[in-house]
């Protein structure tokens, strides 16, 4: 089956003076997915967001989104880039209350206090937003998006100041939305985030895109990593090691930490066990997708 | 880096999805009167000028430095006009800038901009918004401040006859109606001070001279007011509504100058409002602030104004037929005499003397200015001025002095110097109590945009 596409960017290109934001950038967001943009800072992720969100248009290329051509401001989209819009002078309620009146009236829409429950700020709903905190500044802002109740919704960095809790919370507030076939596009420069959210990925590096597509095909593709290896005997743990192909030892006296692709790894396991030496630990210094990450975005900075 | 600006190719299909300006202008009210200092000022506004001419009420003196200052006891109606006099140098600058010169940066310090783009789909409509709400509540200031005074005037002094700019009389009913036609000449500089906080706020972005341009332009403009200039140029300066609506209580009324006051400042209004309107729509949004550029704000605030301030002053040049400083010999003579008849005739009524006319009088007056014994041109208060008048069925003719502080914007206050029956402090019974007597001092002003006046 094939879904109906929620973003469809082709070749996509926008320059602030002489600098370069977005460069020939494709991007593809079918409906009911939660869509992971990723980057360092100033890959061009909040200007690729706010394309999306129609705050500009590209200077070139093409971009569609929910099925018409791009122009200056699309309906259906709703979200929020560089934190959400709040007045802190107005509570968490007035603040949604606002913008409700501010779309009119919409008998589909779900209620103010519907929302502040979903992401958990129904407590606080009557305090001024001057007092929260990034993380709860976060959640009214998703709350806000869901008034609107998009069919895109595009979120800028929204696990930035979350608690464990409240990443959670969103996290179930986007599932649910996917669910009911909202696209969801969220950025953000830290690989674990995404993990946690989304099932699909977009990797940029100054303004280019370096990896699109699934998040098991970034882990999958081979590429060494070095492991932490906790055993039982350590130095003789080190000795097979070194004697295994394909495994390099880093460093390491009592925690071991080798270089390896899966395969060698896997063989060297074997032996340990084999050997009669217990495995304890072993686990990626850095997840493979941070791996991947640093990977392709360090050689797209290098290649600058 | 210098801010991008995108042309503003609005998709037609996108913009008939745009929320109507009502909702947004509802939107753009609930911000601002949400605010503390907002809150504040609509209560000071409306508290503020009341409490003030009570005050004056339980005082013995006066602040005769304003004008209508000294009969804030004889009448109400002068407390509003002490209020207006005061309110066109510091107050309304100073609104203004609190609510006009906030009213784009707030989003900016906020950084909701593309919150409330993403909202309302529509720079021209979000401007629209933001510019009726802010001139609502400076309505409703300005509207606080003149219900204020004339509630306090009211209840401390009553709804008695109010002495004109000329000396004149008028009735209560009548200087009702004037003191609101003043109140409403006074929004249009008022409007025009807006308009630059507007441009300002859009300009300057966060910065914070944003919320300082209006009340810089009020203050150059006020200082300019002050200093001896080209009475063109003065005509000219958008601030000038703020001095005279004075004209409204002279007899017949001083309209021209009014008029011309009233016709600047609703250009400026219009034109700075404008060149905001067309920088809004231009911006950028996808660039996180705008902090202004002072290259920027001086191409399209500083410049387009100065070339309006310009062609104003041709204009004005062209069509009234005022030259140098407008304060001339012939012009101050005829001004004092007028008032002089008029308090003259006031006087002998207060001391329940056979009545007498002004016409009766025949007054006439003989003013030289510094050591200039035929004459002499421009403010100063070096003026002297000897009236004569004559009195029904008496040879002889009365002479009193006057020593004249005349301002560069034709106002002057004529300081009694003998005789002292005629023109000394002595306290004069009146059923509203006793006041000074009223040749003592007095206001009065030189109709600046004529070579003479008609007299």
């Amino acid at each position: 089956m094939v879904m109906p596409m929620a973003v469809r960017a082709r070749t996509i290109t926008k320059c602030f003076g002489d600098v370069i934001a977005l460069d020939g950038v494709d991007l593809d967001v079918a409906e009911g997915r939660i869509h992971g943009l990723v980057g360092p800072n100033g890959a061009g992720k909040t200007t690729l967001l706010g394309l999306l969100l129609g705050l500009a248009a590209a200077d070139s290329g093409r971009l569609e989104i929910l099925g018409a051509p791009q122009g200056r401001a699309p309906a259906g989209v709703a979200g929020f880039v560089d934190g959400p819009g709040l007045y802190p002078s107005l509570t968490a309620r007035q603040n949604l209350a606002a913008l409700t009146a501010l779309r009119g009236p919409d008998p589909g829409a779900p209620g103010i206090d519907d929302v502040l429950e979903r992401v958990g700020l129904i407590q606080v709903a009557d305090d001024r937003t001057r007092g929260f905190s990034l993380g709860m500044r976060q959640r009214l802002g998703l709350a806000a998006a869901l008034l609107a109740r998009p069919r895109l919704l595009v979120l800028d960095e929204p696990a930035n100041g979350l608690d464990p809790s409240g990443k959670r919370q969103v996290h179930r507030v986007l599932t649910e939305l996917a669910r009911n076939g909202t696209a969801v596009v969220l950025s953000s420069h830290r690989m674990d985030d995404v993990e946690a959210l989304c099932s699909e990925v977009t990797i940029l590096a100054t303004g280019r895109v370096v990896f699109s597509g699934p998040l098991a095909k970034l882990a999958a593709e081979n590429r060494e990593l070095d492991y932490r290896l906790g055993t039982s005997d350590p130095d003789a743990a080190r000795r097979l090691a070194a004697d295994t192909p394909g495994v390099r030892v880093v460093a390491g006296t009592g925690l071991l930490i080798v270089r390896a692709l899966t395969p060698a790894l896997d063989t060297l396991v074997t032996a340990l066990v084999q050997g009669g030496i217990a495995v304890r630990e072993l686990t990626p210094v850095v997840s493979p997708l941070e791996a991947a990450f640093l990977e392709l975005t360090d050689q797209q900075e290098a290649a600058r | 880096m210098t801010a991008t600006l995108t042309p503003a190719t609005a998709v037609p299909a996108a913009e008939a999805r745009a929320v109507p300006v009502r909702r947004v202008y509802r939107f753009e009210l609930v911000k601002l009167l949400s605010q503390w200092r907002i809150r504040l000022l609509v209560l000071a506004c409306w508290i503020a000028p009341a409490l003030f001419v009570a005050g004056v009420s339980q005082q013995s003196s006066l602040p005769v430095d304003t004008l209508f200052g000294r009969w804030m006891h004889a009448t109400g109606w002068a407390g509003p006009l002490v209020v207006l006099g005061f309110a066109g140098m510091w107050a309304l600058p100073l609104l203004t800038s609190v609510v006009a010169g906030d009213v784009f940066a707030a989003e900016d310090r906020l950084g909701t901009w593309r919150h409330l783009l993403v909202a309302v789909r529509s720079p021209r409509r979000i401007f629209a918004a933001k510019a009726l709400a802010s001139l609502t509540v400076i309505l409703l200031l300005v509207t606080g401040l003149a219900a204020s005074g004339i509630a306090g005037g009211l209840a401390f002094a009553g709804n008695r006859p109010l002495v004109g700019l000329d000396g004149h009389l008028l009735a209560p009913g009548d200087a009702a109606g004037r003191v609101l036609l003043a109140w409403l000449c006074v929004l249009a500089p008022t409007l025009a001070l807006a308009a630059v906080g507007l441009l300002g706020s859009v300009a300057l972005g966060r910065s914070p001279m944003g919320l300082l341009v209006p009340v810089l332009v009020a203050l150059v403009m006020q200082i300019a007011q002050m200093l001896p200039m080209p009475v063109t140029v003065r005509l000219a300066l958008p601030g000038y509504a703020f001095i005279s609506w004075n004209g409204l209580f002279a007899d017949p009324a001083q309209l021209e100058p009014l008029l011309i006051g009233v016709a600047v400042s609703l250009v400026w209004a219009v034109t700075a409002t404008a060149l905001a309107s067309a920088l809004f729509v231009r911006r950028d949004f996808t660039n996180a602030v705008a902090d202004g550029s002072p290259r920027r704000a001086v191409l399209t605030g500083v410049l387009p104004l100065g070339g309006l301030l310009a062609a104003t002053v041709a204009v004005v040049a062209a069509t009234t037929p005022a030259s140098g400083s407008g304060i001339e010999q012939t012009k101050v003579e005829a001004s004092v005499t007028t008032a002089f008849a008029h308090l003259y005739v006031q006087q002998t009524r207060q001391l329940h003397r056979p009545a007498v006319t002004e016409a009766q009088l025949r007054a006439s007056a003989a003013c030289t200015k510094g050591a200039d014994r035929t004459g002499g041109q421009g403010p100063g208060n070096d003026w002297r001025c000897v009236v004569t008048w004559h009195l029904p069925g008496l040879e002889a003719t009365g002479t009193a002095i006057y020593q004249l502080d005349i301002t560069p914007d034709g106002r002057f206050m004529a300081d009694g110097d003998g005789p002292k029956e005629v023109n000394g402090y002595f306290l004069v019974h009146t059923p509203h109590g006793d006041t000074p007597n009223p040749l003592w001092q007095f206001d009065g002003n030189v109709e600046l945009p004529y070579p003479t006046s008609k007299g």
